[in-house]
């Protein structure tokens, strides 16, 4: 599958000036660290949340945990997935009873992700408060469903046909956010 | 892959696949709230010609905590005792559109016989002496979780090999992923001349104290009475003298050999309660794993249409974009026919 870069819209200090402006709002909208856990949501989630939580650790002296969560088996779609879809588990710091919850993702899309990652979320405790943090904000006229960011790296419009495609060390040789378009069949069906 | 017939099809890479899945499903057992909603809305139909609690049971609930619909049918209910054919219940079945059918039959190729007339993803539950796969995968996953993995290991097989699904499954699957198999019982079990195993480089031993030597898992079988139509051996009790692991046996293994047993057991016949109870035994270990096995299976053969895996876009919540894919059409797996 080709698909063609239009732009490049965040480089590796651009997200990382984000990732710091991110981490000190979490701070100061929650009073400090009391009872605040940051998840990622896998893949790319997982690192953000990990460099969001060194941030925070640089600002406060203190790192709040981090966990992961991997919403494969709540997804909403799993007939139209491929036949080998890979689940690699969900591993929490702990009890979430009554604590502050930062889900942190790569991209804000159609919202259906965070849906999947609420509902697994509760499955395993009852948190006082939930938040959710995006590198990336596609904007309310592609949402699904009515689930929005507390913090946002970017605010990036864009058209159906454009995908936002976030580059991390973590997983890829290079690191960025580029938006590339679909491939003209796909982008038709 | 749409169906679940047997080991002998799957490819070293499919199975790997099916393990790691499984391993994660290992976790859902643990959680307070014991399910997710992966199979919600799907239809998972138990079809059980054979006595059997504990294969039923874990696919029951390996269904039910992927919030699948469960239904349990028996031969005992089923209107195969008013004289109805195997191709007649599963044409009825069809017509109720179930996504998944386990089926466990005497037969062997009775799973595959299913697949020509029904969509449904078949999964096999045992066929007579010929197959048993999610008791091979179990065990695979039990190996690796306390060997860290299966490549080089050195596993004996013990006890009834000829009328055992159990053992060819795991032979099959062993092989692929790299251990060396041994398997020993009374000749009468275990023919020199079973060609179909030694071809999958499986040692052929009359002695147990042979199988055994320096094995890392002695994986103990259940003598089958109930497929046993002509004398194998001359009484349990010899079969126990000369063919029951005892605690001698075991310390010809490996230190740190572990023991797995398919169950139900003959206590004091082909195993020892000594050994059965004792710390190398993982035969309650197996029952877990179980469940996740078969989660693993439901979850990639009855919650799937399409048979290629998708290329995940960085950096893209959008669901529907993380699966799209080339899409394929279904693979259907061949299997031989029947053995009996």
């Amino acid at each position: 599958m080709e698909f063609t870069e239009k732009a490049r819209i965040m480089d590796d200090a651009r997200i990382n000036r984000a990732l710091a402006r991110l981490a000190s709002e979490i701070v100061e909208e929650n009073h400090g660290l009391t009872d605040l856990v940051l998840v990622g949501i896998r893949r790319r989630g997982v690192p953000l949340a990990n460099r969001i939580a060194d941030k925070i650790e640089d600002l406060e002296g203190t790192r709040p945990p981090v966990g992961i969560l991997d919403i494969t088996l709540y997804r909403d779609d799993l007939s139209t997935v491929g036949a080998k879809p890979i689940v690699s588990g969900t591993e929490l710091p702990g009890d979430i009873e009554n604590r502050t919850i930062v889900l942190v993702d790569d991209v804000l899309y159609t919202g259906r992700t965070v849906r999947a990652a609420l509902d697994q979320l509760i499955d395993f405790g009852r948190p006082r408060r939930v938040q959710l943090a995006v590198l990336v904000d596609r904007g309310n006229e592609h949402r699904e469903l009515p689930i929005q960011a507390d913090y946002i790296g970017k605010h990036v419009p864009t058209k159906k046909s454009e995908i936002i495609k976030v580059m991390l060390t973590d997983f890829d040789e290079d690191e960025g956010v580029l938006i590339v378009e679909r491939p003209a069949a796909e982008a038709a069906a | 892959m749409k169906h679940l017939l047997g080991i002998r099809e799957l490819s070293a890479e499919q199975i790997t696949h099916l393990l790691d899945t499984a391993e994660s499903f290992r976790d859902i057992s643990k959680r307070e709230i014991k399910k997710v909603p992966a199979l919600r809305g799907r239809t998972v139909i138990n079809l059980f010609f054979e006595a059997s609690t504990r294969t039923r049971t874990s696919f029951e609930i390996a269904a039910k905590r992927l919030s699948a619909d469960a239904i349990n049918i028996s031969v005992s209910t089923s209107s195969v005792s008013k004289g109805e054919t195997l191709l007649d219940t599963a044409r009825n079945l069809q017509a109720m559109s179930p996504d998944c059918i386990v089926i466990r039959h005497a037969s062997a190729g009775a799973p595959y016989h299913l697949t020509r007339v029904c969509d449904a993803a078949i999964v096999n539950a045992g066929d007579g002496s010929h197959e048993h796969p999610t008791q091979a995968l179990l065990d695979a996953l039990t190996i690796r979780e306390h060997k860290n993995g299966i490549e080089g290991l050195k596993v004996a097989i013990i006890g009834d090999i000829l009328h055992s699904r159990v053992a060819r499954s795991n032979v099959y699957l062993l092989s692929k992923l790299g251990a060396t198999v041994s398997v020993a019982g009374p000749g009468t079990l275990v023919p020199r001349e079973f060609a179909e195993l030694i071809e999958q480089g499986v040692r052929v031993e009359q002695r147990i104290e042979d199988a055994v030597a320096d094995a890392d898992v002695v994986m103990v079988l259940r003598i089958q009475r109930e497929r046993q139509t002509d004398a194998f051996f001359p009484s349990m009790r010899e079969y126990a003298v000369h063919y029951g692991l005892h605690p001698n046996h075991l310390s010809l293994a490996a230190p740190d050999a572990i023991v797995m047993h398919p169950g139900p057991m003959n206590r004091g016949i082909e195993v020892s309660s000594e050994i059965a109870d004792g710390g190398r035994s993982l035969i309650l270990d197996q029952v877990t794993n179980g469940v996740a096995v078969r989660m693993a299976v439901l979850y990639l053969l009855a919650g799937s249409e399409h048979a290629e895996l998708p290329s995940v876009h960085p950096g893209e919540d959008d669901l529907e974009s993380r699966a799209a894919g080339g899409v394929r059409g279904r693979t259907r797996h061949q299997t031989r026919g029947t053995r009996n």
